[in-house]
């Protein structure tokens, strides 16, 4: 749940999401769930000559299953609080199974 | 939601149900992950995105061309589903396609197809010509 919990954090952030084949979306980050699905408001695709079909939607909702990459912008991802978070996640994994 | 601090909100808007209610009753652009760009007034939905649409059309886009086909309802198996879009009713009309005959557009599509198709095998046996073993077949065609 470390993703998850920390595309929350993102909440309200300029993202640039990455789908599996190359289109990519602009767009604010409004919502995340379980999977991983985004919504975004205000998108605007990076190539809008290949993708007409996308320039009169104002919001999207993006299935988690079809993204490759997410860009980020650097100033708002607290790198040393991610590793923090990774760390303790690791661990509580581990106690996990050492308790089996 | 006027509070955008996100440790204040309440959990619940993190949920696919959260991100879809919105869009119940709205039209919407739904990206089908085999290319297929559906337009229709969602009814129903859940937790894996699997969608009910009404008053569907399909649309068919080829560069600055496109044609509709009127659908009917549809039921679409979430994992399908690539993205869907809120279309804003006021930008809907100054779309920069020209609609053309289904004829044309199905001519135009199987072009596309045939380009890409040739494409792929200039490019995979260039690659076999250097080394690479080509196993996999491109299958998202969205």
């Amino acid at each position: 749940m470390l993703f998850f919990s920390f595309f929350k954090t993102l909440i309200d952030e300029q993202v640039i999401v990455e789908l599996k084949n190359d289109m990519s979306v602009r767009g604010t980050l409004k919502s995340v769930d379980q999977f991983l699905n985004i919504k975004l408001d205000d998108v605007s695709v990076v190539d809008e000559v290949k993708y007409p079909h996308l320039s009169a939607v104002k919001n999207v909702f993006i299935r988690g299953s079809v993204v490759r990459y997410v860009h980020l912008p650097g100033a708002v991802v607290d790198t040393t609080l991610l590793e923090d978070a990774t760390r303790k996640e690791a661990a509580s994994q581990a106690s996990k199974m050492g308790g089996r | 939601m006027e509070n955008t601090d996100p440790s204040l909100l309440p959990s619940i808007i993190f949920t696919t149900a959260a991100q879809l209610v919105d869009c119940v009753d709205k039209k919407l652009l739904v990206v089908l992950r085999d290319g297929r760009k559906l337009i229709g007034i969602l009814r129903s939905f859940d937790q894996y995105a699997n969608l009910v649409l009404q008053d569907t059309i399909e649309r068919i886009i080829v560069e600055s061309m496109y044609s509709d086909i009127q659908r009917g309802v549809y039921i679409v198996r979430g994992e399908n589903v690539v993205l869907v879009g809120e279309i804003d009713p006021e930008k809907e009309n100054s779309i920069q396609l020209r609609e053309v005959s289904l004829d044309e557009i199905y001519a135009a599509q199987q072009d596309e197809i045939d380009n890409r198709r040739r494409r792929e095998l200039t490019k995979n046996s260039k690659l076999i010509d250097i080394g690479f073993s080509i196993d996999t077949q491109q299958e998202d065609m969205y």
